[in-house]
This record gives C-alpha cells, sequence and structure tokens, in this order.
C-alpha cells in the first residue's frame, strides 16, 4: 500500500467519523429525526390568558403532539391573546367544536395546548378559529383566590 | 514622555500586526483555486491537523461526557430531576462544551505544530528557497494548512459532542441507574436541531477560522530564530485560546436569546 493511499485512506475515515458524529448529533441528540417535516395548516384561537405559553410550544390531542404554536400576538380590539397553530396536515380531522385549553407539563413544566375534540361532523379548515377556550391556570390567580375564600369563612 | 512613546510604540506594532495578519488571511484565500488544482496538499494537512488531533479529542470528549453525567446527577437529583441528565449533558456538550473545548485543544495540539512547522520552513529558509523557484509559499504552503484547519474544527466537534453524550449516557445511565429511554428521549424533545446543534457548527466553524489563522500567521510572523519559533508557539497557543474564550461569548450572546 503506498503512502498516499494510506493517507487517503486515514483521512476518509476521518471524514466519514466527522459526518456520522454529526449525522448522530441531528437525528439522536436533537429533535430532527422526531420532527413532523411537511406541510402544517394554521387554526386560530382566542384566549383570555395565555400565561406563559411561547412560540413553538407543543399543541396535542390527547396527549399526541399534533402541531405547534406558531405565532402569538395580542388583539387590541378585543383584549385578547391570538395564539396561531399549525397543525400537521395528516391530523385534518379536528371538528369544529373543538375545545382548545392551556395546560402545563406537570407542576412547574412548560405550557402547551391541548386540543378536546368535540362531536362536530364539520372539520376545522386552514385559517378557521377555534371558539371554545380555556385560558391559562396563573398561579397567582389560584392562590389569590384560595385565600379570599379563606378569609370570607373566617367572616362568617 | 518616554511612556506616553512606549504606549504609541505599543498601538502601532499592534495595528501593523493586525494588517499583516489581514493581508495574509486575503493571500491564502487567493490561494484556493491553486490548491484545488492540488488535492494531495489539502490531503496531507488534513492528516496531520484532523487525524492526528482525533484521539485527544476522543478521549476528552468521553471524560469530559462522564463528569458532566456525575456532576448533573449529583446535582438534578437532589431535584428529583435526574430525568433531565440526557438534556444538561447534550445541551452543555453541543452549545458549549463541544466547540470551546475542542477548539482550545486544537489550538494546543494542531495550532501549536503548525505555528512551530511554518516558524521552522521560515527559519530553515525553505519559504524562500520556494519562492526562489516561483512558487508562491502563501499559496503552496499556507492555504492548504488554513482549509484543512478550518473543514478539520467542526468534524472534530461534532465527535467530540457524540462521544461526550455517550460518556454521559456511560456514567448516568450505566452506572447511576437513570433510565435508557428516558436519557434520550428527553434529550430528542429538548435539543433542538437548528437553535442547538447548528449553533454549535457554527461556532466551531468560526474558532477553526481563528484558530488557524492565529496559528499560522505566528509562525509566518515570527522572527526566524530557534527563540523567535518558541515564542511563536507560545503565541499561537495564548492567543488563540483567548481568542475562542471571548468570542465564544460574543457568539453565544448573538446566539441564544
Amino acid at each position: 500500500m503506498s503512502k498516499t493511499r494510506r493517507i487517503e485512506i486515514l483521512v476518509g475515515a476521518f471524514m466519514a467519523a466527522g459526518l456520522v458524529a454529526l449525522f448522530f448529533l441531528a437525528m439522536q441528540v436533537s429533535n430532527l429525526g422526531s420532527m413532523h417535516g411537511g406541510d402544517t395548516y394554521k387554526i386560530l384561537a382566542r384566549f383570555d390568558n395565555i400565561g406563559g405559553l411561547k412560540v413553538k410550544a407543543p399543541v396535542t390531542m390527547a396527549g399526541v403532539e399534533v402541531g405547534r404554536v406558531l405565532d402569538i400576538y395580542y388583539d387590541a380590539k378585543d383584549f385578547r391573546a391570538v395564539v396561531v397553530m399549525g397543525i400537521y396536515s395528516q391530523f385534518d380531522a379536528v371538528p369544529d367544536d373543538t375545545f382548545a385549553k392551556i395546560l402545563t407539563a406537570g407542576l412547574l413544566g412548560e405550557q402547551y395546548v391541548g386540543l378536546d375534540p368535540g362531536g362536530s361532523s364539520v372539520v376545522l379548515k386552514a385559517g378557521s378559529e377555534i371558539a371554545v377556550t380555556q385560558s391559562a391556570l396563573v398561579l397567582e390567580d389560584v392562590i389569590g383566590q384560595f385565600i379570599y375564600g379563606k378569609a370570607q369563612e373566617g367572616a362568617k | 514622555m518616554d511612556w506616553l512613546a512606549a504606549l504609541g510604540r505599543v498601538g502601532l506594532s499592534f495595528a501593523a500586526r493586525l494588517g499583516r495578519a489581514s493581508l495574509l488571511f486575503v493571500a491564502m484565500l487567493r490561494g484556493l483555486p491553486e490548491m484545488l488544482r492540488r488535492p494531495h496538499l489539502l490531503l496531507e494537512q488534513l492528516l496531520s491537523v484532523g487525524v492526528l488531533t482525533v484521539l485527544i479529542i476522543a478521549v476528552s470528549g468521553i471524560f469530559v461526557g462522564m463528569v458532566l453525567g456525575l456532576q448533573g446527577y449529583y446535582i438534578l437529583s437532589r431535584f428529583g430531576a435526574e430525568a433531565t441528565l440526557g438534556v444538561m449533558v447534550a445541551a452543555s456538550l453541543v452549545r458549549e462544551l463541544g466547540p470551546v473545548v475542542t477548539a482550545l485543544l486544537f489550538a494546543g495540539r494542531a495550532g501549536s505544530a503548525l505555528s512551530a512547522e511554518i516558524g521552522l520552513m521560515k527559519a530553515t529558509e525553505q519559504l524562500s528557497g520556494l519562492e526562489m523557484m516561483a512558487v508562491n509559499p502563501e499559496h503552496r504552503v499556507l492555504t492548504p494548512r488554513l482549509i484543512a484547519g478550518i473543514l478539520s474544527m467542526p468534524l472534530l466537534a461534532a465527535l467530540f459532542s457524540v462521544l461526550g453524550v455517550y460518556g454521559g449516557w456511560f456514567v448516568g445511565v450505566g452506572l447511576l441507574g437513570v433510565d435508557d429511554g428516558t436519557y434520550w428521549a428527553q434529550m430528542q424533545s429538548q435539543i433542538d436541531w437548528s437553535d442547538d446543534v447548528v449553533n454549535g457548527v457554527i461556532k466551531s466553524v468560526v474558532f477553526g477560522v481563528v484558530c488557524s489563522w492565529i496559528a499560522i500567521f505566528q509562525g509566518y510572523d515570527c522572527v526566524p530564530t530557534s527563540e523567535g519559533v518558541s515564542r511563536a508557539t507560545t503565541r499561537t497557543v495564548v492567543h488563540s485560546s483567548l481568542a475562542v474564550l471571548g468570542l465564544d461569548f460574543v457568539l453565544t450572546a448573538l446566539m441564544f436569546k
């Protein structure tokens, strides 16, 4: 085996190992392997309070991820937050009376949107809006209500 | 007045150095077409800059990952959050430790060798010899070394990160009893391809450019004596390390908001 050939093989092995490592980072370490590529369609939902919901948070149905939050903005006309969700196109049968609520993963985990399908046979189309929503649970409000309730009990 | 003059001298020599380094960089880029016609030059440099650095990168990667696994486990288990060990190990490796530690090791292993080699070439007048034969030493000798450094760094950093993740896996899952499935699943759901991995790769490319550039410039610009070469080698390691750490802060501030 000539010297050049040996160098070529060693360098080739190095490049291959490096590229395999990059591929491994992509598929095994990061979310690229499990990312739902391809098409999504947008649906909207208005919430009184989105709590700590962030763009890219998952949208789930029965606990299964069916989409991602694409955009969040404030609608100055009706004083509510509009959450734009991208639903993967294979989940194209979301009933139009679906109920959207903001949930928290665990006690202190990140927040995500949960969809509870309704019974309607009409499905949501791209750009349509979910009518029934439930705001995020804000811990301070809950504690406030609890203390207020206790105080009222004490006053009796 | 003397100290003012001294300060001025330092400033001027710094500016001159920076100018020479920039000119050298441009000259090396100009050698690209010539290098592409002689790929074996690049191949030889990839061997000495990349392949021969793999061993130290691999060993350090595994040990850094194992230490992260241990330390992370002890801290996270206090909060009952051992399940996120994989995320912690992978995020710190892919975002910071992979590119930075690889660059520091690269400066110590490959950068110092580059400086010493080029410095000795200059001291023994091999570079002038090339010029006498109408061969441009910047294109023939320096360009392949720069490109080899730039190509090697991201690959080495990726190897470092992957082996580190396995090191953390060995300690966390193998020795301390974190669940295997949780380790990988949490990692996959929390580490983002474009935010974390791609930014880490961009960092390592930048470090590759900076480290090879500094090493080559120090070698090429050294005083052609044995003392000069030794100083150039030292400066390569010191300047590269400082540049990498400083740039890392800037890049992190720009990338991760």
